[in-house]
């Protein structure tokens, strides 16, 4: 019920009710009776349009209907033209009732598409439905229909959008169906809809119209931003960032030949395993990666190697692609330089979700070095456990040579775009900024922040140009106090736009890595990116930190970690002191298969009874993971497999050796119990020695 | 801040289900069964289900099945998908599944999808995402999700994602909050979250939220308490609930409520009817208010419900 006053009804109305609830409960048992006895009779049939009629709602007397067509029509010589105009007149008396009855509109729909009836009226009954309600969805999905029916063209149509804005900008349906109508063209490049520049540019000032007459209206608002996408955008898949990035040399330390035990790389245990991950870090999701379409060439491939997509989802698209060099049972020559050279998307087969081809081939060259040393890992060693104090930190004056740190500004990936795509950013700029000069809007200012983004998207940082991050960031700030409903989605943007910059060339990075050195007054010498304290509420620019071993995000207000999964060489990681919320957010870690040690202390696991994460986690209510019971049960015992399998999913896939988990509600001795058996390689837990 | 007038809208709930003189009631009469789910579910996030005749209700649920293996929205009433999940949903809530031929239902569902993937919500043959949504969500339930084509399912709700990154009834059809939780409940149960554009429809669903703090279904519409399911549950799933002012939010379902009678309406000092209610208590217990059974998000059942079929042997 909507739009009713609530006020009790007076008693002579209240007879009234009860007296048309008797009239309409009579109508509607008679009508059963007939529809079940399968009465087609005329009588019958008018009592069912009169039941229509007061409640267009009851589907059953619709479905009715449409049986008593077929009776009628196969038992007689009946004219079916007016056997369906009489059904066409019932729907539109039911309409003029209720104008969102599905089962009335439907039955319009399914009268039409018999083609006995003839469909001109059907636009002039439009035309004055939509102008009585020009946002009734029900009517722009027959409008659609019957354009298609009557092979009304796109363009055609299109104008009619016109019209209808022209009459009243505030009119987000019919932006919408002008965004539908205009996609279409665009994309068959029908006649004067190419170029798509000359198009575009025409929108921009069409939609200028709505946006800066009333910038409070949020009618234009998307069909801007999507104007801003289809100036941008790629369509073709472009490869990112890569691990090992192009040029650069990778040193592996072991002993003992490096066979069978620990591989180390930029000092620090990569993984037990003595596997090598290459990763690929793709704009958008991508399949189609394998052995074929990406071509490997080394004398350190001795196998097939299987491409495995980083993603928590059933289908088999992913933004990033891993895949891992066994290296740890190889006879190594010490001191020997090898060499890897990786093609790809020089033959075809990579594709984006939309069936887009990989659009840039590329090749990534890389060399690796063994190294053999004495002494053996320090991780591992007993009484030894990682802390995260500042006294454990060391600045680094200046990055090695060797230091595999690759930034933004290096991966060579970055795509050529059109002097015309620039140009038009930089027109809406102005645009924007003339628009923020006469009214402090939030749309202006959130979209000046999003045409300044873009704008550094598109030029390349090698050119020399400034970006524009100090001003972004400034301006989500003000987004913050002027919008004061949704604070955190310009915070979260505010994050993004931080680690971007942080990211952005070594010099912006250097002051982030520290060395580390353990309780011992060692160093360890890993290199550890040290970003605690920093406000950030969303973790981003994760194509750029891959090189990553040693993550500190301490002291943030972070609550998902969606990206990480792509950081395979991650060893260590300090989330405490943040705001995650289910173990669940803490999914992306499964994929990590170097992770040790991980600091969850003091954050609200445990205090939440919704869990936000539950369906971008790989799991069994989203049909993305079997839920092993046989194992869960050993394991567990006495635990109840409603309130574990979170934990199970999680820490059941994991290798940890050291976990801090104190400070959450989840963390009581029960769950301490449940830990340690679902990690038999925890040595370390909250901070105590595991015997 | 008012608070949650729990006991008054049990009361209601209750009063709801056995009034039938009134003009309201009758015109409802064709989907009791909808009426049954939000009353039975609203009832349990209060945590007053045991206040109900399970036998009862089960029988007369089963009194709306019909041969096909759907189920009508009352006694007498034609077979539709629409009833069919209410009808397994109430089904749940009682742990009752097995009073049902689960392949029967099963097959009536399969027998629905057609060659595009999409499902027709009855033998007529009308389409619409909202049916995709619910045969995905009632086999999951039933544990027959692979009986269908289920890339083909996805397939054809992402033929209806538009410009927004939200998604309408049909392929071309505008975006609306309603739409945007079956398409988006569709593609969690499926495990195809990744095929959102999260931030682009996170922001769409939050600008949803107007000053009152309550939420519409489109732009430049009026609240609606309905909506704080809708809109909310899609952010939810999508987890970017966080760029919505909650506390705002319940205030304006708590505005809502009719503390003298029980009952929510869709907007304050609007006539309450069961629909607002369920969404309301909903909407709350997605927003953690304190005393309610969470729900989930996707399935529209309480936590518990959804975990005991997913996590028992
Ligand atoms: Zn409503």
């Amino acid at each position: 019920m909507h739009g009713r006053p609530r006020k009790a009804l007076k008693p002579e109305d209240e007879a009234a009710s009860s007296a048309k609830a008797e009239k309409l409960r009579s109508l509607q048992a008679q009508f059963l009776a007939n529809h079940h006895n399968h009465i087609y009779s005329k009588e019958a049939l008018e009592l069912s349009a009169k039941l229509l009629e007061i409640n267009p709602e009851c589907y059953t007397a619709w479905n009715y209907r449409k049986l008593a067509v077929q009776h009628v029509l196969s038992n007689s010589d009946s004219d079916p033209h007016s056997i369906f105009n009489d059904e066409l007149k019932l729907v539109e008396s039911a309409l003029r009732k209720n104008f969102k009855s599905y089962g009335a509109w439907h039955h319009r729909k399914w009268v039409l598409s018999k083609g006995h009836s003839s469909i001109d009226n059907e636009m002039r009954l439009l035309n004055g439905f939509q102008k009585a309600d020009p946002r009734n969805f029900h009517a722009w999905n027959h409008r659609r229909f019957v354009a298609g029916l009557m092979e009304r063209s796109e363009e055609d149509e299109l104008k009619y959008t016109e019209e209808v804005i022209g009459a009243n900008f505030s009119n987000y349906s019919a932006w919408h169906n002008r965004s539908v109508l205009l996609s279409n063209l665009l994309k068959r490049k029908a006649e004067g809809y190419f170029p798509k520049e000359k198009v575009l540019e025409e929108e921009f000032q069409h939609v200028h119209n709505a946006i800066f007459t009333d910038p409070d209206d949020q009618s234009g608002w998307f069909y801007h931003l999507w104007l801003i996408d289809q100036t941008v955008k790629n369509d073709a898949p472009l490869l990112v960032s890569s691990w090992p990035s192009h040029g650069s040399n990778i040193t592996l330390i072991g002993d003992n030949g490096l066979r069978g035990c620990g591989l180390s790389l930029l000092n620090g245990t990569l993984s037990d395993t003595g596997a090598l991950p290459i990763i690929l870090y793709f704009n958008q999701a991508v399949k189609g990666i394998n052995s074929s379409s990406v071509a490997i060439k080394s004398e350190l491939l001795k196998e097939e190697l299987v491409w495995k997509p980083l993603s928590m989802n059933n289908s088999n698209t992913a933004q990033v692609w891993v895949v891992y060099l066994n290296l740890g049972n190889m006879e190594l020559q010490q001191s020997k330089t090898y060499s890897v050279e990786i093609n790809v998307g020089h033959s075809s087969g990579i594709l984006s979700a939309n069936g887009n081809h990989y659009g840039d081939p590329s090749q990534i060259s890389f060399e690796v070095f063994v190294e053999t040393t004495c002494t053996k890992p320090t991780e591992g060693q007993v009484g030894k456990r990682t802390t995260w104090d500042d006294t454990n930190f060391q600045k680094i004056d200046h990055f090695q040579e060797l230091d595999s740190i690759a930034t933004a500004n290096q991966n060579h990936h970055i795509p050529k775009s059109s002097d015309w795509c620039i140009e038009q950013i930089v027109k809406e700029i102005t645009n924007f900024r003339d628009l923020l000069s006469e009214y402090d809007c939030k749309i202006g200012k959130l979209t000046l922040a999003r045409l300044l983004t873009a704008l550094d998207m598109l030029s390349s940082p090698l050119d020399g140009k400034k970006s524009n991050t100090e001003e972004v960031l400034q301006l989500y700030i003000d987004l913050m106090k002027l919008d004061p409903t949704h604070p955190v989605y310009y915070k979260d943007e505010h994050s993004l736009i931080l680690l971007k910059q942080i990211t952005s060339t070594r010099d912006s990075l250097l002051p982030y890595c520290y060395y580390h050195k353990d309780a011992t007054e060692t160093f360890t010498g890993h290199v550890c990116l040290r970003l605690q304290n920093l406000s950030l509420s969303r973790m981003g620019s994760i194509e750029n930190l891959l090189w990553v071993q040693m993550l500190d995000l301490s002291h943030n207000e972070l609550q998902s970690i969606e990206g990480l999964e792509a950081m395979q060489l991650l060893s260590c990681l300090n989330l405490s002191h943040n705001k995650f919320g289910s173990l669940t957010a803490l999914g992306p870690l499964r994929s990590l298969k170097s992770l040790k040690v991980l600091n969850i202390s003091y954050n609200e696991l445990g205090s939440h009874s919704i869990d936000t994460r539950r369906y971008l986690c790989s799991s069994p209510v989203a049909h993305t993971e079997e839920f092993t019971w046989d194992r869960i049960e050993i394991l567990t015992g006495s635990f109840n497999a409603a309130n574990f399998w979170e934990a199970f999913l999680i820490f059941g896939s994991l290798a940890l050796t050291e976990l801090n988990i104190t400070g959450n509600a989840v963390a009581d001795e029960n769950f301490r119990s449940f830990l340690v058996k679902v990690l038999p390689t925890l040595k370390w837990l909250d901070e105590e020695e595991l015997s | 801040m008012g608070e949650l007038a729990t006991e008054k809208h049990v009361r209601y709930i209750l009063s709801v289900e056995k009034r039938k003189d009134n003009f309201e009631s009758v015109v409802m009469e064709h989907l009791r069964i909808n009426g049954a789910y939000w009353g039975l579910t609203a009832l349990d996030l209060l945590g007053k289900l045991d206040t109900v005749d399970v036998d009862e209700v089960v029988s007369w649920l089963m009194s709306c099945l019909h041969e096909s293996g759907g189920f009508g929205g009352n006694v007498g009433h034609d077979p539709h998908i629409l009833y069919t999940l209410s009808a397994v949903q109430v089904l749940a809530l009682f742990d009752k599944l097995d009073v049902i031929d689960v392949d029967k239902v099963t097959n009536y569902i399969v027998s629905l999808q057609n060659e595009d993937g999409s499902f027709s919500g009855d033998m007529w043959g009308e389409v619409d995402t909202r049916f995709s949504y619910i045969a995905i969500c009632c086999l999951s339930i039933l544990h027959r999700l692979e009986k269908i084509d289920v890339e083909k399912a996805v397939k054809y709700i992402l033929s209806c994602k538009n410009m927004d990154g939200g998604f309408g009834c049909t392929p071309g059809g505008e975006s609306h909050a309603g739409q945007i939780f079956c398409c988006v409940g569709a593609l969690a149960i499926t495990g195809s979250l990744d095929l959102v554009d999260k931030d682009l429809l996170g922001w769409w669903l939050c600008e949803r939220q107007v000053k009152s703090g309550g939420l519409n279904g489109r732009p430049e519409k009026l609240p609606d308490v309905c909506y704080s399911w809708w809109v909310l549950s899609s952010l939810t799933m999508i987890d970017r609930v966080h760029w919505i002012s909650k506390e705002k939010l319940i205030k304006f379902i708590i505005d809502c409520q009719d503390t003298e009678n029980g009952g929510i309406s869709d907007r304050p000092d609007d006539a309450v009817d069961v629909f607002h209610t369920f969404f309301g208590v909903a909407g709350l217990s997605l927003l953690e208010y304190p005393g309610l059974k969470p729900i989930d998000p996707a399935y529209a059942l309480p936590v518990d419900v959804v975990n005991r079929i997913f996590f028992t042997k």
